[in-house]
C-alpha cells in the first residue's frame, strides 16, 4: 500500500486544521450556509434527512487493517455502530454531528486517510477495480497511476469549482471491473508492442439523469502524459461546460453538444501546450509510487491444496460459497475472497458494523498481508488468501454475517442508502432491496439462475447505478408518493450497456412480484445454462413486458 | 476599490487607496478617475481604462493589447463559478500577462489561496466581508501536489 511521506501527512493535517476553522466560523455565524456548503462538501460532509453524513475516501478501494479498525472506531464513537460502503468504494457514516467532524477527520489523518473531495463539483475519489494487483487476468497494476492521479487531483486549485462533479476510473485487465465506460474520464491501461504502458482515454460517460456510455478520444497515449492529458480535458470542461443547469453540467453533455470529434480536437489543441512540459510524469516518480505496490512476500504454494480439495468435496455449502465468492489469483495457491455485505433482510446492502470491520481487519492479517479492498459492488475483498485457509475464513465469515454465498447473484443487490437517509432521494431503496431478497431466499434457485445484477437507485442521480444493472430499479416521485421504474438489459464491463425501461412504474409492494415474473420469464425461455443477459438479448424485451403487464397488452390487442 | 488585498513581492497587504472603480453598468453616469470597464466597452475604446472579463469572455482577445493595458480583472459572478481560475491560468502562462490580475465579484476568504495559486495578485474582497479577516485565507496550505501558475513544477519534481 502507498505510505504517506511528510508532504502527504502535512497536507491531510493542514486540511483538518483548515476545516476545523471553517466549521467554527460557520457555527459562529461568520460563514453563511451558502458559503459553507461547498467547503463542507469538499470535505465529504453532506446534510441528509436526519443528520450530517460523512463520506470517507478509500482511494481506489484499498484499506489497511489499521485503517479498517479506525473506521470501526469512528462507527462506534461517532455514529450508531455501523458504516455504509458505497458504489464508489468509499465509506459513509450516516449519523454525524457537525461539531465532531474535525475530530473524526483528525482520527482519519492519523492513519493516512481523509474525506477530501468525496463530494462537491471537483475531481472525486479515483477508482479502480477491487482485484487490482492480484487478478489473474490483469495486464498492468493500475494502482500506481491511480495514486498519482489521486495526488494530482487533490486540492488542484484550478479545478475545485468545476461545472459539476468529475469522476475518474482506471482499469487494466481483460475484464473491466471498474466500469470505466461510466465515468467522466475512463482510463484503460494496457501494454504496447514494446511493453510500454499505454492509455486509452474515454470521456463523457456517466449515469445520472442522462445515462451515456463514454466515447474514446485517445488511443495509445504513453503513460507519461497521463496528467497533462487529464489536465487538458479538465481545462476544456472547466471553460466550456454548462453552468446554467445542474442537470446539464456534466462533461457528457458538453461532449454530446460539441460532438466527440470536435471535443477531441479542443482537448488535443489544449494538450499541445502542455505535453512535454513539467506535468509530464517521470520514471522516478512512477518508481517511487509503484514501490509501494510491490507484491507482498507470497509463500511458494502448490496450486492445488489437498485439504481444500477435501473440504470442497465434503461440504457443498462451502463449495457453493467458493464457486461464487472466490476469485482466481495471479499467484499459485492463493485466491481473492469476496465477503458479501448482502445477507438479505438482516442488513441493508453495503452496511457493515464496527464489530464486523474489526473482525475483517483481523482476518486480513491472519489470512493475508493486512490489506482489504472495497468493491464498487459494495462488498469487501480480502485479496491474498491461501487456498488452504479458505475453509477457516469461510467458517468465521458465516459466524459474523459475512458469509453469504451470493456474489454476482440476484440478491447481491447494489443499492444507494435511498429515502431512508438521503435528502435527494425520491424513494426508499433499502426496503425494496430487502423485499426482493426476502422473496429470493432459496439459495439453490439463486445459484441455478446464475449471474444477474440488480441495482437500485432512490433517484435520478443513480448512486445505485441502476442503468447498468441487468435489472435496474429507479425510485420516482409521482404526486408525492414513491414509485419504481424497472429497466432491463443494463450491463457493466467490456459489454457495457444501459438498461431499457419496460413500462409504467410500480408501487413498492408490487416490486417483488414484478421481479419474480421477470425471473420466471427468464427461466421459461432460458436455454441450458444461458445467462440472464444473453436470454434477454436473444428474445428481446417483449416476453418480459407481457409477463409483467398482461392487462395492458390485452387492451392493446 | 474598497476592501482590496494585493500581493507585493510575495507579501499580502490591505490597500487603502486603490484608485480604480469597477464599472458594471456602462449606461450609468461614470465617475471620474481610472475605471475598470467591461470587455465589450473596453474594445470599443481601448484607452487608459482597465478591463474586466466575465467568465464567458475569451481571454485570448486581449493578447494584442497587453502593452497598453494597465490592469485586467476577472469576475466571479458566484464563488462557485470556477471559470476564472482557468482564465487566470491562461492569461499568466499561455498569454504571458505580467501586469496586475484582479479577482472581482464574489471574492471570499476561503477561495483566496486558490486564486493566488492561479495567478491573481489582487483581490477585491466582497464588500460585506472583512478584508482583514480575508487576509488569513491567502496563504492556504503548504503542500500543493499538482502545479499552478506560481508553482509550475508539480510536487513530484520537487519531492
Amino acid at each position: 500500500m502507498y505510505q504517506y511521506d511528510d508532504y502527504d501527512r502535512a497536507l491531510v493535517f493542514e486540511r483538518v486544521a483548515q476545516f476545523r476553522d471553517q466549521v467554527e466560523r460557520f457555527m459562529a455565524g461568520e460563514l453563511s450556509e451558502e458559503e459553507f456548503l461547498p467547503l463542507r462538501l469538499q470535505n465529504g460532509l453532506y446534510m441528509q434527512k436526519h443528520a450530517y453524513m460523512l463520506r470517507v475516501a478509500i482511494p481506489y478501494g484499498t484499506l489497511s487493517a489499521r485503517q479498517m479498525r479506525t473506521l470501526a472506531s469512528i462507527a462506534r464513537d461517532y455514529d450508531r455502530g455501523y458504516g455504509h460502503f458505497t458504489t464508489r468504494q468509499n465509506m459513509q457514516f450516516n449519523w454525524i454531528e457537525l461539531a465532531q467532524v474535525p475530530e473524526i477527520l483528525e482520527r482519519l489523518a492519523e492513519v493516512e486517510m481523509h474525506a477530501i473531495q468525496t463530494s462537491g463539483n471537483c475531481v472525486r475519489n479515483i477508482t479502480t477495480e477491487a482485484f487490482a494487483g492480484v487478478a489473474a487476468d490483469e495486464l498492468i497494476d493500475p494502482r500506481p497511476l491511480a495514486e498519482i492521479l489521486r495526488q494530482w487531483s487533490t486540492i488542484n486549485p484550478e479545478f475545485l469549482f468545476l461545472p459539476r462533479k468529475f469522476k475518474i476510473a482506471i482499469c487494466s485487465a481483460e475484464q473491466d471491473r471498474a466500469a470505466i465506460m461510466m465515468h467522466d474520464i475512463g482510463l484503460y491501461l494496457y501494454p504496447g508492442a514494446d511493453g510500454q504502458m499505454l492509455l486509452r482515454v474515454i470521456v463523457g460517460g456517466g449515469l445520472g439523469r442522462t445515462p451515456i456510455l463514454g466515447l474514446q478520444i485517445r488511443e495509445g497515449l504513453p503513460w507519461q502524459h497521463l496528467l497533462s492529458y487529464v489536465e487538458a480535458v479538465l481545462r476544456v470542461y472547466n471553460r466550456h461546460g454548462r453552468r446554467d443547469n445542474k442537470y446539464k453540467a456534466r462533461i457528457k453533455i458538453l461532449v454530446k453538444a460539441l460532438g466527440i470529434e470536435a471535443f477531441a480536437r479542443e482537448v488535443e489543441e489544449e494538450w499541445q501546450y502542455l505535453k512535454e512540459g513539467p506535468a509530464q510524469l517521470t520514471g522516478v516518480e512512477y518508481e517511487r509510487v509503484a514501490s509501494a505496490f510491490v507484491p507482498p512476500d507470497y509463500r511458494s504454494l502448490s496450486d492445488t491444496d489437498l485439504e481444500f480439495g477435501t473440504r470442497l468435496a465434503e461440504n457443498p455449502t462451502f463449495a457453493r460459497w467458493v464457486s461464487r465468492n472466490v476469485q482466481p489469483h495471479k499467484v499459485p495457491g492463493y485466491a481473492s475472497v469476496v465477503l458479501s455485505t448482502k445477507p438479505g433482510i438482516a442488513s441493508p446492502p453495503g452496511d457493515v458494523t464496527g464489530e464486523q470491520m474489526d473482525v475483517v481487519a483481523g482476518w486480513s492479517e491472519q489470512f493475508g498481508f493486512g490489506e482489504i479492498r472495497i468493491a464498487h459492488e459494495q462488498n469487501i475483498v480480502l485479496p491474498d488468501v491461501p487456498k488452504a485457509d479458505l475453509f477457516a475464513l469461510w467458517s468465521r465469515a458465516c459466524e459474523h454475517g459475512l458469509g453469504s454465498a451470493n456474489v454476482g447473484l440476484l440478491t447481491d443487490i447494489i443499492a444507494c442508502p435511498g429515502g431512508d437517509f438521503c435528502a435527494l432521494a425520491n424513494a426508499k431503496s433499502i426496503p425494496i432491496a430487502q423485499g426482493i431478497q426476502a422473496r429470493f431466499e432459496d439459495l439453490d434457485y439463486l445459484h441455478d439462475l446464475g449471474d444477474i445484477s440488480l441495482n437500485i437507485s432512490g433517484c435520478m442521480n443513480a448512486c445505485g447505478h441502476h442503468h447498468i444493472g441487468n435489472i435496474g430499479i429507479l425510485g420516482v416521485d409521482k404526486n408525492g408518493s414513491e414509485w419504481y421504474q424497472i429497466t432491463l438489459g443494463g450491463a457493466q464491463g467490456k459489454h457495457s450497456a444501459l438498461g431499457k425501461v419496460i413500462g409504467p412504474s410500480f408501487s413498492a409492494v408490487e416490486v417483488p412480484d414484478v421481479i419474480e415474473r421477470i425471473i420466471a420469464t427468464f427461466a421459461r425461455y432460458r436455454e441450458s445454462e444461458e445467462l440472464f443477459v444473453d436470454t434477454l438479448q436473444r428474445i428481446g424485451l417483449e416476453p418480459f413486458k407481457e409477463a409483467v403487464y398482461p392487462k395492458v397488452l390485452e387492451v392493446s390487442a | 476599490m474598497n476592501n482590496l488585498l494585493r500581493l507585493e513581492a510575495g507579501e499580502a497587504r490591505i490597500v487603502a487607496d486603490d484608485p480604480w472603480t469597477l464599472i458594471r453598468d456602462i449606461e450609468a453616469e461614470q465617475p471620474t478617475g481610472p475605471l475598470i470597464v467591461p470587455l465589450a466597452r473596453w474594445l470599443e475604446d481601448p484607452q487608459q481604462h482597465g478591463v474586466w472579463l466575465g467568465p464567458d469572455d475569451e481571454v485570448e482577445c486581449l493578447k494584442p493589447w497587453f502593452a497598453q493595458l494597465p490592469l485586467i480583472a476577472l469576475d466571479f459572478p458566484s464563488f462557485r463559478d470556477g471559470r476564472a481560475y482557468s482564465q487566470a491560468y491562461l492569461l499568466r502562462t499561455r498569454l504571458g500577462w505580467t501586469g496586475e490580475l484582479r479577482a472581482v465579484g464574489d471574492v471570499l476568504r476561503d477561495q483566496l489561496s486558490h486564486m493566488r495559486q492561479c495567478g491573481f495578485d489582487s483581490f477585491a474582497v466582497r464588500e460585506d466581508k472583512s478584508a482583514e479577516d480575508a487576509l488569513k485565507g491567502l496563504a492556504g496550505m503548504s503542500v500543493l501536489y499538482g502545479r499552478s501558475v506560481i508553482e509550475p513544477r508539480p510536487l513530484f519534481r520537487r519531492r
